[in-house]
């Protein structure tokens, strides 16, 4: 009865909520800011992708509060999985084997190749759809398929976590560099190349290197607490 | 035979709000956390679609610079932002959740919510000092006032 | 043109969000939401945003999906052939 009841309240809600989106101006959208992002991003961020200038350069300060709640949930997660002092979570911990011929062999293979693809999705971030959230997953999987297949061997824990709290350390900086500067707080500085280079946009290649390199080192530490 | 082509936002709205409204039975229906969960994700899900069509525009192209002569519109990037920000926040949440739910599975022994439920509540009223509520509609239990003492002149 | 195959995806979105909550193995509900975000990200490669495309496919299909899939196996409720025990 309980399950029949959720059920109908749900779809008679849907059939309310499309009737009242369809009424929307949706895909003939009044874009009043995203009309003038569109008109003034390459000119004033120098970066060939402007969903990366918006993210980083217009609405910087949310990529901020972004990077301050992964870092609150992976810290929470690991805190809340760290090995108990209690005798049987103790007891649970055996040790875990390697994986067979063929997780092992397609691991070697595929981590230089994910290390590589990672880096190049966070440096050209300006340039081609990327930037640091896609390719810092990625370069936290090319971690986890290698601890995938070797579960005895783990990066140290201690140079994951200050690798993730010197690039959140390198963010921050950049932006109160920019504050000392004489402008706001991330505004984009250096020199903005010519569009279309791959050292180009002032400092946003630099910021998203800081947020690949933090949301890497968080999402593989958190696999990591994970799997132990 | 010819059919008239079908709305492309009128689809794309079906499956936003579908997918908010089965996530929300799924929350509501579910007895095991994790699948809970799952149905948490679909919700997001189905809402940053709903985002992401409200920048979209008929006939644009993707708000990124190639070489060649911008000539077409451009769909909204302000949207898109706040999907990325909206997207990596909810993995964080789910890894988050499967944490808590390790925990609570080696602190109870089990995952499904109606047995959490009242052996969470006899372990706040064990710690409280009060005995277990019998019912949703008597949570004081079946005396909830203090009860008026009578003289001895009214009983005689 | 465009909004047939949105048809055919978005059809296909709905079926598997559905499975989500249907399927009694808990590996095979984590399958199907991994199968809502990878439909997820087509359709927003359609909608010519291909950065959220991206991060929806790195994220959604194959993160997530790890992540609940290791907090299955330290569940130890990872059950690949028969299920006994009912867990709606």
């Amino acid at each position: 009865m309980h399950k029949l009841a959720s059920l109908l309240f749900a779809m008679g809600l849907a059939a309310l909520l499309i009737g009242l989106a369809t009424q929307l101006p949706l895909g003939m959208t009044p874009m009043g800011v995203g009309q003038a992002i569109l008109e003034r991003a390459p000119g004033e961020t120098g970066s060939a992708n402007i969903v990366t200038s918006v993210v980083l350069a217009y609405r910087g300060i949310d990529t901020l509060g972004e990077l301050a709640i992964l870092f609150a949930a992976a810290t929470v997660a690991g805190l809340v999985l760290a090995p108990s002092i209690h005798a049987e979570s103790q007891a649970r911990t055996k040790p875990r084997d390697d994986a067979g011929l063929v997780l092992r062999a397609g691991s070697d293979l595929l981590f230089p190749l994910l290390l590589a693809v990672g880096f190049y999705i966070v440096l050209h971030g300006h340039l081609t759809p990327g930037g640091g959230f896609q390719g810092g997953v990625v370069l936290a999987a090319a971690f986890f398929v290698s601890f995938l297949a070797r579960p005895a061997r783990q990066p140290s824990h201690v140079g994951v976590v200050l690798i993730e709290a010197l690039a959140g350390a390198a963010f921050i900086g950049i932006g109160l560099a920019a504050l000392l500067g004489g402008g706001a707080f991330l505004q984009p500085l250096l020199d903005q190349g010519t569009l279309g280079q791959l050292v180009s946009a002032g400092s946003l290649p630099l910021l998203y290197l800081a947020v690949g390199l933090k949301v890497g080192a968080e999402l593989s530490g958190l696999l990591a607490h994970l799997a132990e | 035979m010819t059919m008239n082509p079908p709305d492309l936002i009128t689809i794309l709205i079906v499956g936003g709000i579908g997918l908010v409204a089965i996530g929300a039975v799924g929350m509501a229906v579910s007895r095991h956390l994790l699948r809970l969960v799952l149905a948490l994700a679909l919700a997001e899900a189905g809402v940053n679609l709903l985002l992401v069509l409200a920048g979209y525009r008929w006939d644009a192209v993707a708000p990124i610079l190639t070489g060649a002569a911008v000539t077409r519109p451009m769909v909204d990037p302000v949207p898109q932002a706040l999907v990325l920000t909206a997207i990596v926040i909810g993995v964080g949440v789910q890894a988050l959740a499967v944490a808590l739910m390790i925990r609570v599975r080696e602190a109870y022994g089990t995952l499904d919510i109606r047995e959490l439920k009242t052996r969470v509540e006899q372990d706040i009223c064990g710690a409280a000092g009060i005995a277990p509520p019998e019912s949703a509609n008597a949570p004081g239990g079946s005396q909830p006032y203090p009860v008026p003492v009578t003289t001895s002149r009214e009983s005689a | 043109m465009m909004a047939w195959i949105a048809l055919v995806l978005v059809a296909l979105m709905l079926g598997a969000a559905v499975l989500v909550l249907l399927f009694d193995n808990l590996i095979a509900a984590i399958a199907a939401a991994s199968v809502v975000s990878l439909l997820l990200s087509l359709l927003f490669a359609l909608l010519a945003a291909p950065d959220v495309a991206l991060t929806e496919a790195a994220v959604g299909a194959g993160l997530s999906g790890a992540v609940l899939a290791m907090g299955l196996r330290r569940l130890g409720l990872i059950n690949l052939g028969k299920q006994e025990e009912p867990d709606a």
